[in-house]
């Protein structure tokens, strides 16, 4: 099945896009990476802990994660209105849902971590690159955390499981139309930490995609890997 | 100052180019496996294996096996010398800004001289900048205290900010970096662990070069035998 498989840029079923990941991109923040999937790049900044305001969100027994995701105006190819928008609040507060579990942020009452994320080029699958790259600049910055959390977002091309699409795989409509099954994890374990599901699949095809998702996210943790190894020894 | 700092390095840095192994860990990476190490800060243990719980470099003291940290903001320990700056003086002592997660708090008592509640800006006040000790650690903030060599009001020449994670070189084993720039500067040094470096010296040439030589210190992470590169570094700045 994975052989035959005609995909738009000529990839293999399991296929990930060229990966880049880079730790250290911006040099304010405590800390800081760059995750891109082929044409899809995000940039994570860590500031903190530091003290939160609101005082009423803080909360005396654990320090607070608050992600921030913004996909930048010129990030696709029709402008898109810059802002806040129901999107991008729904994909900041999951992509903290998917990082808090590895964190422990107990030694830091009273304060907030921010992780801003910002796609600067968009291709599909920006969320899970976001949450790569967060993850990078949450370790970068010293935090205490378990793991690392990889993330990929496998989808279908009629009844066919791939991996990583593009927009241009996103938008197909063809056959059992698009789906798009973004999953997030910690590295070399079965725990899940995101799972969601935009369009239709079969229940028992579900695991099909958890081994695909496997497969991509070992692939993504060398990269990360990799990345916070490099950034010591410049 | 010079004796608080060298203590300081002794317990951040346990010597930097000493013998024990070292080397860079990621979160959930395993350093060691087996039944006798024990973990210490930075790491864990999950099953035989000891995680690491945090970035940085893996060190194996004898059975103990650690995490330091290299990166991330300043976390204040016990002990830590640091300089901030008032930004309050609340009834019964200093609010000091020590840039970390909560801010410091110098109560009256600590000050090495009785002090007068209704003249505390006298001594110190808002915006000015204070040398302090880590006095304690706790959910409810940071206590300092100032009664020490080298610690209280700082007047006169400047500060500036390093990374924390590079004040361990700028000291250097046993205050050696420092000393050294101390002594081809001339200048008065004082390097808070939160990063802040306090310069004062005879004339604004001498500040600026040993700011310059802290500046060259902290470019240079990895580098071995520092102290004989700065050396070298001041024949010719």
């Amino acid at each position: 099945m994975a052989d035959k498989l005609k995909r738009i840029d000529g990839r293999k079923s399991n296929e990930l896009r060229p990966m880049t990941a880079k730790v250290g991109v911006v040099p304010n923040a405590d800390g800081s990476a760059m995750f891109a999937f082929g044409n899809t790049i995000a940039i994570a900044a860590v500031y903190g802990p530091r003290l939160l305001h609101p005082q009423h969100m803080q909360n005396p027994a654990t320090g607070i994660l608050r992600c921030n995701y913004d996909l930048l105006s010129f990030s696709v190819n029709d402008r898109k209105k810059p802002g806040p928008s129901r999107r991008s609040q729904e994909i900041s507060k999951m992509t903290e849902w998917a990082l808090l579990p590895v964190l422990d942020l107990k030694e830091f009452p009273n304060t907030v971590i921010d992780v801003q994320i910002y796609i600067i080029q968009a291709d599909a699958g920006t969320r899970t690159a976001g949450i790569n790259a967060a993850s990078l600049a949450l370790a970068h910055a010293g935090i205490p955390m378990k793991n690392l959390v990889c993330s990929v977002a496998i989808g279908k091309q009629d009844k066919d499981i791939v991996t990583d699409l593009t927009k241009a795989e996103e938008d197909f409509e063809g056959g059992e139309g698009p789906t798009d099954f973004p999953l997030a994890k910690e590295a070399n374990t079965n725990e899940f930490t995101l799972i969601q599901l935009d369009g239709k699949i079969p229940p028992e095809r579900v695991k099909d995609v958890i081994e695909f998702a496997n497969q991509a996210c070992d692939e993504i943790y060398e990269v990360q890997k990799k990345a916070l190894k490099e950034v010591v020894e410049q | 100052m010079k004796n608080t700092l060298e203590e300081q390095e002794a317990i951040i840095d346990g010597g930097e180019e000493s013998s024990k192994k070292r080397r860079v860990v990621i979160p959930g990476e395993v350093i060691v496996s087996g039944e006798d190490y024990l973990p210490s800060e930075g790491a864990r243990r999950q099953g035989e294996n000891i995680v690491a719980n945090r970035f940085g470099l893996a060190e194996e003291a004898g059975r103990v096996i650690k995490v330091i940290a290299i990166t991330g903001a300043f976390v204040p320990r016990r002990n830590n010398v640091v300089i901030g700056r008032v930004t309050n003086i609340t009834f019964n002592g200093w609010v000091v800004d020590i840039d970390s997660a909560s801010s410091g708090f110098l109560p009256i008592d600590e000050s090495p001289r009785f002090i007068n509640k209704s003249d505390m800006d006298q001594f110190l006040a808002i915006g000015e900048v204070v040398a302090a000790k880590v006095w304690s650690v706790n959910t409810r903030g940071i206590d300092l205290t100032i009664k020490g060599k080298g610690l209280g009001k700082l007047e006169g020449g400047f500060i500036f900010r390093v990374s924390p994670n590079r004040v361990p070189r700028v000291i250097g084993r046993e205050g050696s970096m420092i000393n050294l720039i101390k002594e081809k500067t001339g200048c008065n040094i004082t390097v808070g662990q939160n990063g802040w470096v306090w310069i004062k010296g005879n004339n604004i040439d001498s500040e600026i070069r040993a700011r310059k030589a802290i500046e060259f210190v902290t470019e240079k992470v990895a580098v071995e035998g520092l102290t004989d590169k700065m050396e070298a570094w001041f024949q010719e700045n």
